[in-house]
């Protein structure tokens, strides 16, 4: 871990100016991830701004009959909030399908949206990766890797990582957006898909914020209703990142949504995926799969969705 | 003390305290934290630095340069050690990957420079400043690649005619299987603390399962006389084979230590303990049975193969196909491969292990073929002798009995017969038996018993990782002195103590337990020598001959003192001495995902004298925990481009959670076997894990219809095999 | 982007340490640390406080869980700098040789370990597991959502799964969080 220097502080806007001003500087809330991340550095920042001071604790109601969730409430407060529970409970259940008890205690809905790829490669700072370090070149990519756990769908000729949180699943699939605070006190809000964006040629530019730019909350529209489900699939029965992960809400007339985990390099849902949800899973996912490049190791993962996915619909 | 000869009825028949339940005698200090573990020796070291390793990022080849300007410059550091500023060390006999110094790189994450400074944080930085150029040669990582080409293994013993055993056969299977590489993964890292300040007497405080090993090897790796070298390891968190070794760790610790003249301690980082430290080597394994119609097996040909760095002995799994069953025609055969891995070395139940996991796996698919339930096939096929060397009856063998009250205790009886026909909901179950066998290995082992202000002190070199042997060490002198347990001191893991068995291919609690005896005895001498008594009698904390009876903590004048070796005689070389078992186990296996879940683990165990009935189950219970990891979920992904285990850490190498373990049962039959030692009992850390990962395949196979033969069993292997959806 | 050489000037010239008040087990302890320094080894190698153990030093073990403000969390993945003002309870300040709370002595009662590094971290969770159940927060094993939460044995395996135990005493540890259940109810 490299050195760095610290402060706290006393609001987003400030937090966000701070950052700004210094520059390769971090937010810390949680740590979980980050703290993980600096021991290897992989992260290096030169300074950190702790944001755990911030406000931002609270889950409180919208105007059109949503929730808005503050940036630093905790994954545990988040799924054992009682609005959650009843009215998100697709949102519950990922959130306790994912880590541990202390690290849920302690993480942030901001952090665990910002939480970086499990990839071994990236995990190792000797091995070559172009998430880590633009141009190296990507270690899983050559013949022999270890690919078992990465990417199926979205990832590029430059990386195949995926992103590992179960929160981002159940908050694509209930159409949430990211709110955020930037340097200049403008605030915005970016659905999944603007916020997550797709390695290309740049897969170390994970997402959509600006220098500064500070995530506040996680809005969630009025609820859907509807059956919500989470299934995560994983080799061993806790405390593991999902090999495959299926978020769906089903309605009562057939209609529903369908969103993954464990595949792609953000949560992965498709309109005309959705659409075919009455039609089954075979159905959902020659939609929601198409234009896979899975590799010999981690195609299984095509397999396991759609058998996932018609293990939540099968009334068994 | 000589044990030549069978034990014959001896106070260990009429044991008040032997073979009961004590609860540990260091629990106390390990459920409140203050036990002290290796790099927590606060309490005997001060003003010590803090050493951070650098491991190599290559997997084969030379190091051409190192530049350690920028780090010796960073704020805090001491001092710094590259590889390149000291020759290669010399190798202990029982090292094979070289711990530190010179050009040669050996495998990924070996140890090639150490930063010693003030403070971790600044250690682990600085590490990273060292830039490192390197000249990189092409391995070999893949053992597959390997079976492929290797045509001639080496027959390590045949016995009959087995290629016409096998052309005669009236049933037969011939398969492939695989293991994985596994991590010892024990939750405390290596670790070490050193004082070499004046560059001629080490201490070094680290966690170690084999005291004397250790010290012999640091004496040829450093260049010292063992008498200047001094090892405590009072406590090791968790070693299972992973620390019988000297690592890098002490020898970091110890050069940063000469190097700056202040104790220094180093742990490895948790990275480290996958590629800088030993791992089991995965297998890929031929095996072969025939039988006749009725069941019985004519005969046996198994092969394997498994990875080593060159002089290594990898992971032989064929071992106990030489003597688990009958069969009058048997060939066993393992090569070792050099590869361009990490030191592969032992690992609970090395070799049977993995060979179990296969073999169980195949009886299991040889009942089925012969129409037969898998324990009755079993059954069929026990032998009391050593099949290859009839001639060498087995000492004490119950597996049929394992297996029979294994069966009732389980309910074999009720399980399904038609695989993958039994469903609940979206589950698939299915119930799977196997056998365990494990070698009763004996080893010399010593121990000194002092009489000393109103206690007994016992001293040996033994170690305690966890199985429970301060507790079974103050039974053992507790019977024999005719104490109570709280009038005995255990002190363990110290050079400065008689050398024990160590712990080790569990041997240890049956061989230190019979040293300690052996002390007891000699000092029983000494006290009939000071009260000038024949044959006194040692009972309720008194010393009784004839008419006297005189305290035992009252004896007066010096200290006395008994130290004495069990030394186990040759006619152990005669007999066959092992431990037994059964496991079974009900699985539920998700029909549309593959997800298995355990529902619920018996193992059934034949040992001998169960010393310690409480710390004994947690020993089988813990090896069914991790024969369940090693079926399910725990393998060392090889990358095979760049030659090493892509998963180091404990998110990526799986080991079971506690989500993962549902009700666990242990049944101890009530055996004794005199041959093995004068306490009768023979050891039991690592019979739980051998079968135990055969038993979860065999049940899964039950549960699906579907037959796994590679490990781990895990979800992608059977997907397409799986109900249609 | 900035250049690495910008980085590198700040970390020469800033400030890297800071001065932190810890509340541990109820005493004050005035530290200056490195800021890189985390909870975990703050205790460990600063205030002697050993018994929260380093088994990964990356929160995939749980053997360094302690209490912040009554919440169990991983001491290792947390800066020390970051708990100014907050109540830690240690393992330590659970309880002593002489005076074992009810969890270390059904630890103990029920051998719910074997080589002991895991175990001050399997006891915090033990108890946190418990009042986690009390305080109706669900777990990925709850069967109902909105429905009250059993203190079933599935519960307390899912809930004990952050802390990985490679001796395999998990049974045992079972076995001792009901004990201590039991004797509450």
């Amino acid at each position: 871990m490299k050195a760095f220097s610290f402060e706290r502080a006393i609001d987003a806007a400030q937090a966000a100016k701070r950052a700004f001003e210094m520059p390769g500087s971090k937010f810390i809330a949680g740590g979980t991830n980050l703290l993980d991340l600096m021991k290897h550095e992989i992260e290096v920042p030169p300074h950190l701004i702790d944001v755990t001071h911030i406000g931002l604790d609270e889950i409180t109601a919208t105007d059109d009959g949503g929730l808005r969730i503050g940036a630093l409430v905790s994954n545990t407060a988040l799924g054992a909030d009682e609005r959650i529970r009843r009215d998100y409970p697709v949102l519950s259940r990922a959130l306790f399908a994912g880590a541990s008890s202390q690290l849920r205690n302690k993480a942030s809905t901001g952090g665990n949206l910002l939480q970086r790829t499990r990839c071994p490669y990236f995990f190792d700072p000797k091995m070559p990766c172009n998430k880590r370090e633009p141009g190296a070149g990507c270690a899983a990519l050559d013949e022999g890797a270890d690919t078992r756990q990465l990417g199926v769908i979205g990832t590029s000729d430059h990386c195949i990582a995926t992103h590992p949180s179960d929160m981002a699943v159940a908050l694509r699939v209930l159409d949430a957006e990211v709110e955020t605070i930037d340097p200049e006190g403008r605030t915005r809000r970016l659905t999944l898909d603007e916020f997550y964006l797709l390695p290309d040629d740049t897969p170390e530019v994970e997402n959509a914020l600006s220098p500064g730019e500070i995530i506040t909350a996680v809005v969630l529209p009025a609820p859907v209703g509807g059956t919500q489900r989470y299934f995560k699939v994983r080799d061993r029965a806790s405390y593991a990142f999902a090999l495959v992960s299926v978020a769906l809400i089903e309605q009562e007339n057939g209609e529903g949504r369908v969103a993954l985990g464990g595949v792609a390099p953000r949560p992965w849902r498709r309109d005309d995926a959705d659409a075919e949800l009455a039609n089954g899973a075979t159905a959902v996912m020659a939609k929601l799969l198409d234009g896979a490049r899975p590799t010999p190791d981690n195609a299984y993962k095509l397999v396991l969705a759609e058998r996932t996915l018609a293990a939540l619909l099968a009334k068994e | 003390m000589d044990f030549n000869q069978s034990a014959d009825e001896n106070l260990f028949d009429r044991a008040r305290i032997i073979g009961k339940p004590h609860k540990r005698i260091d629990g106390a200090l390990k459920v409140t934290g203050t036990a002290p573990y290796a790099y927590e020796r606060n309490d005997v070291v001060e003003n010590h630095l803090v050493g951070y390793p650098l491991g190599a990022s290559i997997a084969k080849g030379r190091i051409t340069r190192m530049d350690a300007a920028a780090a010796r410059n960073a704020e805090g550091v001491a001092a710094v050690i590259t590889a390149l500023d000291i020759d290669e060390l010399p190798r202990a006999d029982s090292n094979v990957a070289k711990l530190f110094g010179g050009d040669l790189v050996e495998h990924y994450h070996q140890a090639i420079a150490v930063v010693v400074a003030e403070t971790l944080e600044q250690a682990r930085a600085a590490t990273s400043l060292i830039e490192v150029e390197y000249e990189e040669t092409p391995g070999e990582f893949d053992l597959d690649d390997a079976w492929k080409r290797l045509q001639d293994r080496d027959v390590i013993n045949e016995v009959g005619d087995v290629d016409a055993a096998f052309e005669r056969a009236e049933v037969s299977i011939d398969e492939i299987y695989h293991t994985a590489s596994q991590s010892h993964a024990m939750m405390e890292p290596h670790a070490s603390i050193a004082d070499w300040c004046d560059g001629k007497h080490l201490t070094l405080w680290t966690s170690n399962q084999m005291i004397a090993w250790s010290k012999k090897a640091l004496a040829t790796t450093l260049e010292l006389d063992e008498a200047d070298i001094r090892l405590e390891s009072p406590f090791v968190g968790g070693g299972f084979g992973g620390k019988l070794w000297l690592r890098a760790d002490a020898v970091l610790a110890a050069l940063g230590s000469r190097e700056t003249g202040r104790p220094v301690k180093v742990a490895l980082p948790r990275p480290f303990i996958f590629n800088n430290a030993t791992h089991r080597s995965g297998t890929v394994q031929r095996l072969r049975i025939a039988a006749n119609k009725d069941g019985r097996i004519t005969a046996f040909d198994h092969s394997a193969i498994s990875h080593t760095l060159p002089g290594g002995s990898g992971e032989d799994a064929v071992n106990q196909t030489r003597c688990f069953y009958a069969g009058e025609n048997r060939r066993v055969a393992h090569h070792a491969i050099d590869m361009n891995l990490p030191e592969a070395a032992d690992m609970r139940a090395p070799g049977e292990a993995s060979g179990l996991a296969v073999l169980e796996i195949a009886m299991d698919e040889m009942a089925e073929k012969l129409g037969l339930d898998p324990v009755e096939f079993r059954i069929l096929n026990d032998t009391q002798v050593n099949p290859e060397e009839p001639h060498k009856r087995y000492s004490d063998r119950h597996f049929v009995e394992c297996l029979q009250k294994g069966s009732e205790a389980f309910g074999w009886r009720e399980r399904n017969k038609v695989p993958g026909s039994r469903r609940e909901g979206q589950w698939l179950i299915g119930q799977g038996v196997a056998g365990a066998y494990r070698g009763a290995i004996t080893m010399d082992s010593g121990a000194r018993v002092r009489l000393s202000q109103g206690k007994l002190v016992v001293e040996t070199d033994m170690t305690d990782i966890g199985t429970g042997s301060y507790t079974i060490i103050a039974q053992t002198v507790a019977e024999t002195m005719g104490v109570t347990m709280d009038e005995v001191e255990v002190r363990l893991g110290n050079s400065a103590y008689p050398v024990s068995s160590g712990s080790g291919g569990q041997f240890g609690a049956a061989s230190s337990t019979a040293g300690v005896y052996a002390a007891c005895l000699a000092l029983q001498e000494e006290i009939g020598k000071r009260l000038s008594i024949e044959s006194p009698r040692f009972e309720n904390g008194r010393v009784v001959s004839g008419d006297q009876d005189l305290g035992l903590f009252e004896i007066e004048g010096e200290e006395l003192v008994g130290e004495d070796t069990l030394h186990f005689g040759d006619f152990q070389d005669e007999i066959e001495l092992g431990t037994f078992g059964a496991h079974f186990v009900e699985v539920a296996v998700n029909a549309y995902t593959g997800e298995t879940r355990l529902r619920r683990m018996l193992s059934v165990c034949d040992a001998g004298r169960i010393l310690n009935p409480i710390t004994a189950r947690s020993q089988v219970l813990g090896g069914m925990v991790m024969s369940i990891g090693a079926a399910l979920s725990e393998s060392l992904s090889i990358d095979t481009a760049r030659g090493f285990f892509a998963n180091h850490d404990l998110a990526g190498y799986e080991i079971a959670v506690h989500a993962d373990i549902p009700e666990q049962e242990v049944i101890f039959l009530d055996t004794l076997d005199g041959a093995s030692t004068p306490l009768k009992a023979k050891g039991v850390g690592e019979l739980g894990i051998c079968g135990g990962a055969a038993a979860v395949a065999n049940a899964m196979y039950n549960a699906t219809g579907i037959r796994l033969r590679d490990y781990p069993l895990t979800l992608d292997r059977m997907l397409d095999r799986l109900p249609a959806i | 982007m900035t250049s690495t050489t910008t980085f590198e000037k700040h970390r020469e010239s800033a400030q890297t340490r800071s001065s932190v008040a810890l509340t541990i087990n109820g005493q004050r302890h005035e530290l200056t640390l490195d800021n890189r320094t985390t909870l975990l080894d703050a205790l460990r190698e600063h205030l002697n406080l050993t018994g929260s153990k380093k088994g990964c030093d990356h929160g995939q073990c749980g053997a360094c869980t302690v209490f912040i403000d009554g919440q169990r969390v991983n001491a290792c993945l947390t800066l020390a700098v970051m708990h100014q003002d907050d109540e830690i309870t240690t393992i330590e300040g659970v309880g002593g040789v002489e005076h074992l709370d009810p969890m270390q002595q059904a630890f103990i009662d029920h051998d719910a370990f074997q080589c002991g590094y895991c175990t001050p971290g399997q006891i915090c969770s033990a108890k946190a597991t418990l009042e986690e159940i009390r305080a109706g927060i669900p777990s990925h094993v709850t069967k109902e959502l909105t429905g009250p939460i059993e203190l079933s044995d599935e519960e307390i395996r899912e809930r004990m799964s952050g802390n990985l135990c490679r001796c395999g005493a998990y049974a045992n540890i079972l076995e001792a969080i009901r004990q201590v259940a039991k004797e509450r109810a």
